[in-house]
């Protein structure tokens, strides 16, 4: 069985938590590995917030999937072409610099998704958005201020975060490219418009970016379709890792 | 017949598995307990999404109210909306907080200047000193992030106002 489902709502409870679990997967990988001993903490933090999110998301799906779903199923059963998070929650952390950029960039675009999902008629879903608004909120305040604090630091931090926005920028397209899963998901109000999220989050990175010394990255955009289930190498080799002891010990408890 | 008060006085017993100096009342988390016939009902909102205390407070509450119903006999709801505010932490709870060595969150955290971190730095726990600031946004758990005193020169954790 794939867990896989065609109803938009469910799809789209999809699409949320798959972001929010790679990329607390990725952020979960820098544990016991950050620059400083305060980061490795707020690292490990960042991945337990999202983790914790994707278990509400997925939760929320089993409940409406039904026939035996479960939020381990979902995350721990399902194959690359079922996941539907965008491409660059999945890309390799690199150095602390492209963290904190792929982070960033997602952070600001994930602020205004909450807003817009906040607004939805679907109470349940719109319920997880409003919690979690608040902490991203936080989240976005902790990467921004990282970005600035490289990017206004001294020409080594400079050249890293600068490196770094060039390497992850043509990954950030995706956001307000319109795939199937949102498009149904706008029709129903559940989501936004994701075109329609592309100015103000420009707005947010500019003001940072300027705060930072920091220039727009002018190189072309990728054309991508994570939401669609199409992934760079990268997902394959995370969902191994972090599916292998569901896998080999089907049932395993703690 | 158990009386709400009577289940009520026994969750002042359940501490917070991550801060014990309080309990799951002070937290603020308990949003509705009803009695009903042969048990009770329990709605809890969960505090920050990860925080893997929440399956733990649950069993605890669980266990605890089971000891005056009867085993089976409690339900618990959780309840997302609205999302839970370190605004809810009752007034004991903030002193408790503090006596403990935990800078209680300032009120209101609709204020938006508290969640962008430009508020007005927080007292130290200790000797009392507003001569604060923030070393790390993030903390031991999820709930706290870290700070120091410049006057008596100790750090301390501050319960994040969210």
């Amino acid at each position: 069985m794939t867990w896989d489902t065609c109803d938009p709502s469910e799809q789209y409870l999809l699409h949320l938590g798959d972001d929010a679990l790679v990329l607390g997967h990725r952020l979960s990988e820098w544990c016991g590995h950050g620059p400083i001993l305060e980061e490795d903490i707020a690292l490990s933090n960042l991945a337990l917030d999202l983790v914790g999110l994707a278990r509400q998301y997925y939760q929320l799906a089993a409940k409406r999937i039904g026939s035996g779903a479960t939020e381990d199923r979902l995350a721990y059963w399902r194959g690359e072409r079922d996941f539907k998070n965008h491409v660059l929650v999945e890309q390799p952390n690199g150095d602390f610099a492209d963290t904190m950029a792929r982070q960033f960039l997602f952070d600001a675009f994930h602020l205004l998704q909450l807003e817009a999902i906040e607004q939805s008629p679907d109470a349940d879903l719109a319920a997880i958005a409003r919690k979690a608004l608040k902490e991203t909120t936080y989240r976005a305040q902790h990467s921004s201020e990282w970005v600035v604090r490289m990017g206004d630091g001294t020409a080594e931090s400079h050249s890293r975060i600068s490196a770094a926005l060039q390497r992850i920028w043509p990954f950030t397209n995706e956001f307000f490219q319109p795939a199937e899963v949102d498009r149904l998901a706008a029709e129903r109000g559940l989501g936004p418009e994701v075109q329609s999220l592309r100015e103000p989050w420009l707005e947010l990175v500019l003001e940072v970016l300027a705060k930072a010394q920091l220039s727009l990255p002018d190189i072309p955009q990728k054309l991508l379709r994570g939401k669609s289930g199409i992934h760079s190498e990268s997902l394959g080799f995370l969902l191994a890792e972090m599916q292998s002891l569901p896998r080999a010990y089907p049932d395993a408890l703690w | 017949m158990v009386s709400a008060d009577e289940l009520r006085k026994r969750l002042h017993l359940v501490p917070d598995p991550e801060v014990p100096a309080l309990s799951v009342l002070d937290l603020g988390i308990v949003r509705e307990l009803r009695t009903v016939p042969g048990g009770c009902e329990v709605d809890l909102s969960p505090t920050y999404t990860g925080c893997p205390a929440t399956e733990v407070i649950e069993r605890d509450v669980r266990v605890a109210l089971e000891e005056l119903v009867g085993k089976g006999n409690v339900r618990i709801k959780t309840v997302l909306d609205p999302p839970w505010t370190s605004d809810w932490i009752s007034e004991e709870g903030l002193r408790k907080l503090e006596s403990y060595g935990i800078a209680p969150p300032p009120k209101r955290s609709s204020d938006k200047r508290s969640l962008l971190g430009l508020s007005t730095p927080l007292n130290c726990p200790r000797c009392k000193s507003s001569q604060t600031e923030r070393i790390a946004a993030f903390g031991s758990t999820a709930c706290k992030a870290l700070h120091r005193c410049l006057d008596c020169q100790e750090p301390f954790e501050a319960f994040k106002c969210i």
